[in-house]
């Protein structure tokens, strides 16, 4: 933007905030240096973008239609425009500061710090250091992939998305249409939830599997979110419920393979020089996705089903 | 601040110094992220604008002898702008996470903030607030310990699990930080075994207790920019390649690769470093037929031979 035109659009923002009648353009027109030299036609099409750019950095300009006035006329409403007044308490203050600084990422931490420096404009204290354990305490959420701010824009919007996806272990990307309804980071993963419109159902998506730009579809405000989804609990684990939970009888050799013994419900020393634990587990292949880690120190001796497994992914190992 | 967030940034300090008067030129450029000389000329740029008319007594008047900055006349935009949604939201998400964390204490303030914002902000942005979630991970058994000894300034004794190499470890630590990243939580500190800053991932360390000493890192030591992980490979270690079938992708979200290509038909060929020859052979195991070692031929080696041996186990037993 040029310092031209930064100019001119405050001179308009100030012109509009202290007028109490609606404008017209062309009182504007006059009013606001920058706009006389202009023809007819490069004003208005000046004056549109104007407009424009001030909504876009949600500047609420009123336009006003009187029957018996030709031009429409302009102006911004103050309460409408002005941050209400806030205070903070000495503890407030410290937690706002705290979450002004967990976002990571270009987007978000550039819209906190900009909610932070009107805060601070509107003569709101925040603490800088975030009170909390003297300073010593940290947050930071990270929005590393690629599709989080079209699918934040999404929501926001309350826009469906389309966007090619690849599904855990499949072997092809597909194009997915979603309304999504919010976004959850779990355990470090991003994932969108939503209606999925080829399935007809709602789905959950993980961000790292998106494989290509994330593009809306249709019009903003079209999306609802149905009553009642929580969806936090939509990206939790789903099978935990459904599936029975069994134990595992695991040969572990002395002295070796502490991560197992950690979860072990039970631990008996063998006289062999190895050890015999219980471990529970859901999930056969889960579990020998951990186990096989353990090469010739640890032995799954059932549930079959277990064991087999271990055995599959040491021979898929050999090959 | 790119030129393009200039009027929004003029909007806002014009404000700024109408509610601080008499403001220093470094304080304020330090508020704002700029220099002072590009304060200067925002200030300069102020100055020309104001009111219908645009006679000295329309203009804003703005001075800033001797590095203090005295602003009047700039009553119509005295206020700043209300928060957008997604500066509101950005706030509202991250304090509602706040929220969750457990023993965080200060619960009641949050919910005391977060019913300010949302009245201030409107309903767009209390509606995206509830629509982005960080969840947060299960109270640590060790984060009462490990919080009461920050706030004591003592040392720690912990043990600690190493997944990577299947270790536990005794370790004395003096607390510097408690560092909670996408919901999970983690201790920065000076690690004595190290004789470096480490991060400690609270639900790995099994036990812990406050020492009688107190907290005393170097002087020097800074919890950095530690990069939570997995591992954190140096340059110096060795490059392995791995060839990943459709259901061994997982590698490549897990772990940084530092190369990856598409095979087709959802195979991929990823490169990655790690500093552990003993987590890879790891890695190599767990993922059985779908993936496998492509270079170097030293690592796929130790995998086969890691296989063969824990299969002759298997067969002989049964």
């Amino acid at each position: 933007m040029s310092r031209r035109k930064t100019e001119r659009l405050l001179n308009l923002v100030i012109c509009l905030l202290a007028t109490r009648r609606p404008l017209s353009a062309e009182h504007i027109r006059q009013a606001v240096p920058g706009y006389d030299a202009a023809n007819d036609e490069a004003f208005q099409r000046m004056f549109e973008r104007d407009k424009n750019e001030l909504r876009e950095i949600g500047i609420p300009i009123e336009v006003q239609k009187d029957p018996w006035e030709e031009d429409p006329g302009y102006r911004i409403v103050r309460q409408a425009y002005e941050l209400p007044e806030i205070t903070l308490e000495p503890d407030e203050a410290a937690v706002v500061g705290l979450a002004a600084q967990v976002w990571q990422r270009a987007s978000l931490a550039e819209a906190a710090s900009g909610a932070l420096l009107k805060l601070r404009a509107g003569g709101v204290e925040t603490d800088e250091a975030g009170g909390m354990l003297g300073g010593a305490l940290e947050l930071r959420v990270d929005t590393r992939d690629p599709a989080f701010p079209a699918l934040w824009e999404a929501v926001r919007d309350r826009r469906a998305v389309r966007f090619p996806y690849r599904a855990a272990a499949s072997e092809s990307v597909l194009t997915r249409t979603v309304e999504p309804w919010g976004v959850v980071s779990r355990r470090g993963r991003w994932y969108v939830v939503g209606h999925d419109r080829d399935r007809g159902a709602s789905r959950v998506f993980r961000l790292s599997r998106i494989s290509g730009p994330v593009v809306p579809v249709g019009r903003p405000g079209t999306v609802v979110v149905p009553d009642g989804v929580d969806i936090t609990s939509m990206v939790g684990y789903r099978d935990d419920m459904t599936v029975q939970e069994r134990t595992a009888l695991i040969r572990v050799r002395e002295g070796a393979c502490q991560g197992l013994r950690q979860v072990a419900k039970a631990v008996r020393q063998g006289r062999d020089g190895w050890d015999e634990l219980d471990v529970d587990f859901t999930d056969p292949e889960r579990l020998a996705g951990w186990v096989v880690g353990f090469a010739a120190d640890a032995e799954v001796v059932g549930p079959p089903d277990a064991r087999e497994a271990v055995i599959c992914r040491l021979k898929g190992a050999l090959t | 601040m790119s030129t393009a967030d200039r009027l929004p940034r003029l909007l806002a300090l014009v404000p700024y110094l109408m509610s601080h008067p008499g403001a220093q030129v470094p304080e304020v450029a330090k508020v704002f992220g700029l220099s002072e000389k590009q304060l200067i000329d925002d200030l300069q740029l102020v100055w020309m604008c104001g009111l219908p008319g645009h006679t000295p007594g329309d203009l804003i008047d703005v001075s800033w002898d001797g590095g203090e900055i005295i602003i009047d006349n700039a009553e119509t935009i005295a206020r700043p702008l209300r928060l957008g949604v997604d500066e509101a939201s950005a706030l509202l998400v991250a304090l509602r996470m706040l929220a969750e964390l457990p023993e965080f204490g200060e619960r009641d303030a949050l919910t005391r903030v977060i019913a300010k914002f949302e009245q201030a902000a409107g309903e767009g942005a209390a509606a995206v607030s509830s629509q982005v979630a960080v969840e947060v991970d299960a109270t640590p058994d060790a984060l009462p310990t490990v919080k009461e000894a920050l706030r004591r300034g003592r040392r720690l004794s912990l043990r600690y699990y190493v997944p990577g190499r299947d270790e536990v470890t005794p370790r004395e630590v003096d607390p510097m930080r408690l560092v909670v990243v996408d919901g999970r939580s983690y201790l920065s500190g000076w690690c004595y075994r190290a004789e470096a800053v480490r991060l400690f991932r609270l639900d790995r360390v099994l036990t812990v207790e406050i020492l009688d000493v107190a907290a005393d890192p170097p002087a020097d030591a800074t919890p950095d920019e530690v990069t939570p992980g997995v591992f954190r490979p140096s340059p110096t270690d060795e490059l392995v390649e791995l060839e990943l079938t459709p259901a061994g992708r997982w590698v490549a979200e897990y772990y940084p690769c530092e190369q990856a290509q598409e095979l087709g038909e959802g195979r991929m060929r990823v490169a990655l470093r790690a500093r552990d020859q003993d987590w890879l052979v790891r890695l190599a195991l767990r993922l059985g037929d779908t993936g496998r070692v492509l270079s170097p031929a030293s690592l796929a080696e130790s995998v086969r031979q890691a296989a063969a041996s824990a299969l002759n186990r298997y067969e002989s037993v049964s």
